[in-house]
């Protein structure tokens, strides 16, 4: 099956006081429809930037230096701005952790909605609204007549964030990057637009790619996975397969360390250490020095992979079940 | 023995100061205007030296206003707060130096609880400075000790939080808090800002400082693994009130309120693989306008006529355990529907 998505090399730098540093290190995934790829990592770790990266929305000082992202096949970054503009929203959307980012305080829902429609497609307002209507419909808004004359401030946070994968949702796109959408909420009403998240990507065939730091979420919702450590995806896997058997080190290290799973009261395993900061990385491996598989040729070689099934970027990966 | 600390039938109302616009809409149906925010209602609990207790809750729920109200930081509106069986805030603007050092707080966000102008060591030994808990000649000697206690090195007394990464920052926190020698910590989402493999240290400091000093704790979380790993007894609160109180294993192995249980279904979780969620339906009502009877009643499948009308107290249901609930009590009243 073509992949809704291809990532290829993509890389991101900035430039900072400290140097220029590489805040998305040659990264590579691809989503098939109707699939959702969770991207995982810890502050820091790149994870948003890739996701910011894909859509072309970097600004100075940073700046995409490398890569190619193929939608449906077209390449989004050998496009004239024009274009790609016009492939934001209607081929690929974006939805953020604060739904504030995408609606605008002072319009009514459906206005905000229907102008985001005929954005793309030539159609008149009621016919917009109706289009509107549908897609809060689609996520589970009850009453979605009554909801396009509200004000976002009239709505709760979880109907919020519904509106803005409703805004995702209206042109069908073949891909939506979401980024951190149920951060901010609560767990019942997280638990809410996960289900309803899991059933559009199947009804819509929409792929989604799911950037969190929450491994229990992607753990329950996503169909693959992408680790995410210092700017590399250093995991890539099924979800199930990341889950139960991780193969780098960090994944391992990542997973043992979520409470819940020991006994109540005892050590956590923990890693050692913090996340590196990016303009000082370690040579070679820059997991190395929390890294308890670390040998001599991890501090000189860079691991490198060649992803395919279930990989890890790592010299001493640990065994695949 | 008897408890550390006693919460006693507190509640905490915030009036809502009408603003001209809410003056203006008042006859359109704006409810704001003079109404009232029921943020805690009733609680009643102890905590037992030497134990931490849990509080769980979704936002809006109370489980902050109660952790300010422990501290002395608010007073409640109705009943009493007691430490040792002595008031922490007797009435509305009463403060109680001696009494309110003997809670200390520990809040969520370390960038925002730190003074970035005051060098760690100051933040750490202003408090006992000034309370003279330590003789002014010992004060640096005990910073450093106290820094070495949370994993710190001794010399980072000298430099800023601006130096330091989240979880060290949080660890900064924690030893500000010990060094006025608490009875009782409030930690209100003390690990929730923090990536998972600082969070399992900061957890594990916590475990290794309780199990050397014996500390008394009120664990304020949304996280239910978390509170399962660190926690004793687990409440858990909905919209201002207590609805469950439970040993944590008992709790967990079998959670007996709806909501509780609602809520458990509804946490994500490692390792079940790709599954269908049952997430709880609709939203949590306004504290504002809190529904009649038991406030879970327009989401909980079990609820009848009763559930509607009256609040449901907390009963007694196994070792140990409360529940706030009219099938643990009588039932909800289906008969009389019939």
């Amino acid at each position: 099956m073509n992949a809704a998505l291809d990532v290829q090399g993509l890389t991101t730098r900035f430039d900072t006081r400290a140097g220029t540093v590489t805040a998305v290190n040659d990264v590579s995934f691809s989503v098939e429809p109707g699939r959702i790829m969770g991207l995982v990592g810890e502050s820091g770790s790149g994870k948003s930037v890739t996701g910011f990266s894909i859509l072309g929305l970097i600004e100075e000082p940073g700046r995409i230096t490398d890569g190619r992202v193929l939608v449906e096949g077209t390449d989004l970054r050998a496009m004239p701005p024009g274009q790609l503009r016009s492939m934001r929203g209607r081929k690929v959307s974006m939805v953020f952790q604060d739904p504030m980012m995408t609606l605008n305080p002072v319009l009514r829902i459906g206005d905000q909605m229907s102008m985001a429609v005929r954005v793309h497609e030539r159609m008149n307002k009621r016919q917009a609204l109706a289009r509107s209507r549908d897609a809060l419909a689609k996520v589970g808004i009850p009453s979605p007549e009554e909801r396009l004359s509200a004000y976002p401030h009239q709505l709760s946070g979880g109907m919020r964030q519904r509106v803005a994968i409703a805004i995702a949702l209206l042109h069908r796109p073949a891909v939506i990057i979401a980024d951190e959408p149920t951060t901010a909420l609560d767990v019942s009403i997280q638990g809410q637009i996960l289900a309803e998240v899991r059933r559009l990507a199947d009804e819509t065939r929409t792929a989604i790619v799911w950037v969190t730091h929450d491994l229990a979420v992607v753990s329950s919702l996503a169909d693959d996975i992408c680790v995410m450590y210092a700017g590399r995806i250093v995991e890539r896997g099924t979800a199930e397969d990341v889950i139960a058997r991780p193969r780098h080190p960090y994944t391992r290290g990542l997973l043992d360390s979520v409470p819940g799973q020991h006994a109540p009261g005892t050590h956590l395993p923990q890693i050692p250490g913090s996340t590196p900061q990016l303009s000082r990385l370690p040579s070679g491996c820059p997991f190395r020095n929390r890294c308890p598989r670390a040998t001599e040729v991890c501090t000189t070689e860079p691991p490198v992979a060649r992803f395919g099934g279930h990989t890890a970027l790592c010299h001493h990966p640990l065994e695949a079940a | 023995m008897s408890p550390l600390l006693t919460v006693d039938r507190v509640s905490k109302r915030f009036p809502l100061k009408a603003t001209l616009i809410d003056k203006l809409t008042a006859g359109l149906g704006n409810r704001r205007a003079g109404g009232t925010v029921h943020a805690v209602t009733d609680v009643t609990f102890e905590v037992a030296r030497g134990e931490v207790l849990g509080m769980v809750g979704e936002s809006g729920c109370g489980k902050s206003t109660l952790g300010r109200i422990v501290s002395g930081i608010y007073a409640p509106t109705e009943g009493t707060v007691r430490l040792d069986g002595e008031p922490v805030a007797r009435g509305r603007d009463d403060h109680v130096d001696k009494l309110t050092t003997r809670v200390q707080m520990i809040h969520q966000d370390p960038f925002a609880s730190l003074n970035p102008r005051m060098k760690v060591g100051e933040t750490i030994s202003e408090g006992p400075r000034i309370h003279r808990l330590v003789p002014a000649s010992d004060v640096r000697a005990r910073t450093r000790a106290l820094l070495e206690q949370v994993g710190l090195e001794g010399a980072y007394a000298d430099r800023f939080p601006h130096q330091f990464s989240g979880g060290q920052r949080q660890r900064i926190a924690i030893a500000r808090a010990l060094a006025m020698q608490p009875d009782l910590l409030v930690l209100d989402e003390a690990v929730a800002s923090l990536d998972v493999s600082i969070q399992a240290q900061v957890l594990n400091l916590f475990l290794d400082l309780r199990r050397d000093l014996g500390l008394t704790a009120l664990f304020i979380s949304h996280d239910l693994s978390v509170v399962r790993h660190v926690c004793d007894r687990v409440a858990i609160m909905y919209l201002g009130r207590i609805v469950e109180l439970s040993p944590a294993e008992q709790l967990y192995a079998a959670p007996k309120h709806p909501y509780t249980q609602a809520l458990f279904a509804s946490v994500p979780t490692l390792g079940t693989g790709r599954r269908a969620f049952r997430p709880i339906e609709g939203e949590i009502p306004s504290p504002i306008d809190p529904p009649p009877g038991c406030a879970f009643h327009p989401r909980c499948p079990f609820a009848g006529p009763r559930c509607r009308a009256e609040v449901p107290r907390l009963t007694a249901s196994g070792p140990g355990r409360t529940v706030a609930c009219h099938l643990n009590d009588g039932g909800v009243g289906l008969k009389e529907a019939a």
